[in-house]
């Protein structure tokens, strides 16, 4: 292991490993402080900033944060780089790579071409001494293209997951949250419900309902109930109906056998949706879910900060071609990230990395009632994700997710970002939106329809 | 408050009707694209509730005097978390005593040798709303059935600024068979005052969740303070009984209700009905 030694002035700093210089040069957040490896003032940050800055790329390949033997997702980084990819930038130290995303040379397709190049721990590191504006203007730089039943992560678009939540699954109250949000034109990215009760049989009744509404009205989007991926394999071999395999995930082995996971599991949800070859575009189809501090929670951290584990994780989603990837970010709580300040800039550090890595960047802009955040920080960080050609974010009514108890981005939220940013759905649900009746979308104005569409007028008729 | 509708709400939208059919927020309106004026400012309050709800600093003082007019006598000590602001960022303190709150719970426990079969310990938690409303009427039908079990109980326990795993030190140095925690939940944006209970047999200082058992959203919208009693009474009989608590421990009583209250969901909804 190797040490680094900085000096600033008359001061000199040393960190004892590449994971310990990581560590103290990530900007502060509460989940670091509480692993104990955070920098212990703001010059030792900066100091730890300066150090990794001078760090060459390729020493990262021979210094691992966790040990090969250890851990199955250090295996997989390490099996699965591309030499050729990274030899763009193997002669670049940390910094170097920092100046080089930003120039004219890193554009879409060299950008494209890299990804398979660079380990997560090399994106972590750069997204350290890069400042909110880096993190956007690069992100903003690199389109990730998924397909299933609708394309998505073109440029200029903006898809969302309509979240139709319910305490106790009631099929007419997730109804209407559906009916909702798809008059508020939300639904493109998928319909993707948190189940509250877990057992195979309400599983399998979700799948079946989700799969019926979706055929019915013929909308080009994609069904998911986020359960486990042993329940979602035995919903495939019962016969359901399931467009997209859900599962949380992590950056390490051990915290991913909190979730009751290992690569061998995912492989088998993966070949399980695969052989049911549901998708009309294309077969991406994995859905994961990830958040800076779960690693830590899991006590499963092995000594490395919380954004590092987080792009891990990166690791693990890009070898399974996902639909989509979301970052939960402000679900966890204040213990790791304490406020709007640390939640903005996990999230778009988040969305940065993953886009860097080749992965298809969703996140839920979100935050428990016991952190420091408010509904204009998510403003903010919804603008901002906006800007930087996030793939989809979450839709739910009026921001109030009744059944995980949280609040995330509302339907509305996503029509002002359409407004003010002149985003578009996936194409394929925009003709749809269009030829319902619903809304259509010109120079960034969102024009919505007079009359209810006849359709949905016949099923509220229903209710008497 | 006044619920007039005003020139500025927009929520007369043709899918009001589906408001019956779940608590979400639909149904909201909108004015260009954005949320009426009626619609933010209900959020907003609901927000401030909770916010409120999580930084309500806690009435020990008040709580005591209410439980001593009952005739109960209670210590207050506190957590290793010095304020809030460390609480909310640092659990690991939470879960600990202070060390002169600790160095007071063992000077007691000598002068009452012996230990206890049943230690109460009501901790603020992440919301004093919840600990306020609900500890004497749930204390209160807790007591019928521990006097009528005949279990020994130590004076009533107040931490300030704990978290749940506290009640194990607090156990442990008391010599108490079992704990039972009083603690504020995380507020929701509907459900600010929400109390949970925490049973554990045989606490010590160390023990994961995975040993205890949890009854959750005690509250008048909630789980009643009866049924909460009833509960946690058929948890402490089953932990005497088998001598351990936690995941190994199933509550049967909480599974009965649980099957009886949510059916497997019908297939049938107003989007799928028959044209």
């Amino acid at each position: 292991m190797s040490s680094f030694v900085h000096t600033v002035g008359t001061q000199t700093y040393r960190f004892d490993s590449l994971k310990d210089v990581m560590a103290k040069a990530s900007p502060a957040r509460s989940g670091d402080f509480l692993a104990g490896v955070a920098a212990g003032n703001d010059a030792e940050r900066v100091a730890a900033q300066m150090a990794l800055a001078d760090i060459p790329l390729s020493h990262f390949l021979s210094e691992a944060l966790i040990p090969y033997e250890d851990d199955e997702v250090t295996r997989l980084i390490i099996d699965t780089h591309d030499k050729q990819a990274f030899a763009a930038v193997s002669h670049l130290t940390v910094g170097g790579l920092r100046d080089w995303l930003l120039s004219e040379q890193a554009d879409e397709d060299s950008l494209r071409a890299l990804a398979p190049g660079l380990t997560p721990e090399m994106a972590a590191a750069v997204s350290k001494i890069m400042r909110v504006q880096d993190l956007v203007l690069v992100a903003q730089k690199i389109r990730v293209v998924t397909r299933f039943r609708g394309t998505l992560g073109l440029r200029g678009r903006l898809s969302t997951r309509l979240q139709p939540n319910h305490p106790t699954d009631e099929p007419a109250g997730i109804a209407a949250s559906i009916l909702d949000g798809l008059l508020y034109g939300n639904g493109d990215a998928m319909i993707g419900i948190n189940p509250a009760t877990d057992s195979i049989a309400s599983i399998c009744a979700l799948l079946e309902m989700l799969d019926a509404i979706i055929q019915r009205y013929d909308i080009p989007t994609q069904a998911c109930v986020l359960t486990h991926v042993t329940t979602s394999i035995e919903a495939v071999n019962r016969g359901v109906p399931l467009d997209l395999v859900f599962q949380s995930i992590a950056g390490t082995e051990a915290a991913n056998a909190s979730f009751g996971i290992n690569l061998n599991l995912l492989q088998e949800g993966y070949d399980a949706g695969l052989s049911l070859n549901r998708g009309t575009l294309g077969q991406n189809l994995m859905y994961f879910e990830t958040g800076q501090g779960s690693a830590l929670s899991a006590n499963a951290h092995h000594g490395v900060d919380q954004q590092t584990c987080e792009t891990r994780a990166y690791a693990v989603a890009r070898h399974f071609k996902p639909f989509l990837v979301n970052t939960v970010v402000g679900f966890i709580g204040p213990e790791y990230l304490y406020n709007g300040k640390q939640i903005i800039r996990a999230g778009l550090e988040d969305h940065f990395c993953g886009k860097l890595l080749g992965v298809p960047m969703g996140c839920d802009i979100c935050y428990t009632n016991h952190a420091e955040a408010d509904q204009d920080d998510m403003d903010t960080l919804l603008t901002l994700l906006g800007v930087a050609g996030i793939n989809f974010i979450m839709g739910i009514p009026g921001s109030d997710d009744i059944m995980l108890n949280y609040q995330t981005t509302s339907f509305h939220d996503a029509l002002y970002a359409r407004q003010t940013l002149g985003l578009k759905p996936a194409p394929e649900f925009e003709a749809w939106l269009a030829r319902m009746g619903i809304f259509t979308q010109a120079d960034g104005r969102v024009r919505f329809g007079d009359n209810l569409p006849p359709a949905f007028r016949q099923a509220l008729a229903q209710l008497g | 408050m006044d619920k007039q509708p005003t020139q500025h709400d927009n929520s007369d939208n043709p899918w009001l009707d589906l408001r019956r059919l779940t608590p979400a927020r639909i149904a909201l309106g909108r004015t260009g694209t954005s949320l009426p004026t009626r619609a933010q400012l209900d959020f907003q309050c609901a927000h401030a509730q909770a916010r409120d709800a999580v930084h309500l600093a806690f009435d020990h003082a008040g709580l005591r005097e209410q439980l001593s007019e009952r005739g109960r006598d209670s210590i207050l000590l506190h957590s290793a978390a010095s304020d809030r602001h460390s609480y909310l960022q640092r659990p690991d303190l939470g879960r600990r005593l202070h060390e002169e709150s600790a160095r007071q719970l063992r000077e007691h426990a000598q002068a009452n040798p012996g230990g206890v079969d049943l230690a109460i310990i009501v901790a603020d938690g992440l919301s004093a709303l919840a600990v306020h409303r609900h500890t004497l009427p749930f204390l209160n039908r807790l007591q019928e059935h521990i006097d009528a079990e005949g279990w020994s109980t130590a004076p009533v326990v107040l931490v300030e600024q704990g978290r749940v795993a506290v009640a194990d030190e607090v156990g442990e140095l008391l010599g108490a068979k079992m704990t039972v925690i009083l603690i504020g939940e995380r507020p929701g944006l509907s459900s600010p005052d929400s109390l949970g209970l925490y049973f554990t047999y045989s606490p010590r200082v160390g023990l994961t969740d995975a040993y205890r058992n949890c009854i959750s959203n005690v509250r008048l919208e909630g789980l009643s303070y009866g049924m909460a009693a009833h509960r946690l009474l058929y948890l402490m009989r089953e932990a005497c009984r088998r001598q351990l608590s936690g995941v190994n421990l199933k509550d049967e009583a909480q599974v009965q209700t649980l099957e009886s209250d949510a059916d497997t969901p019908k297939n049938g909804n107003f989007l799928l009905g028959n044209d």
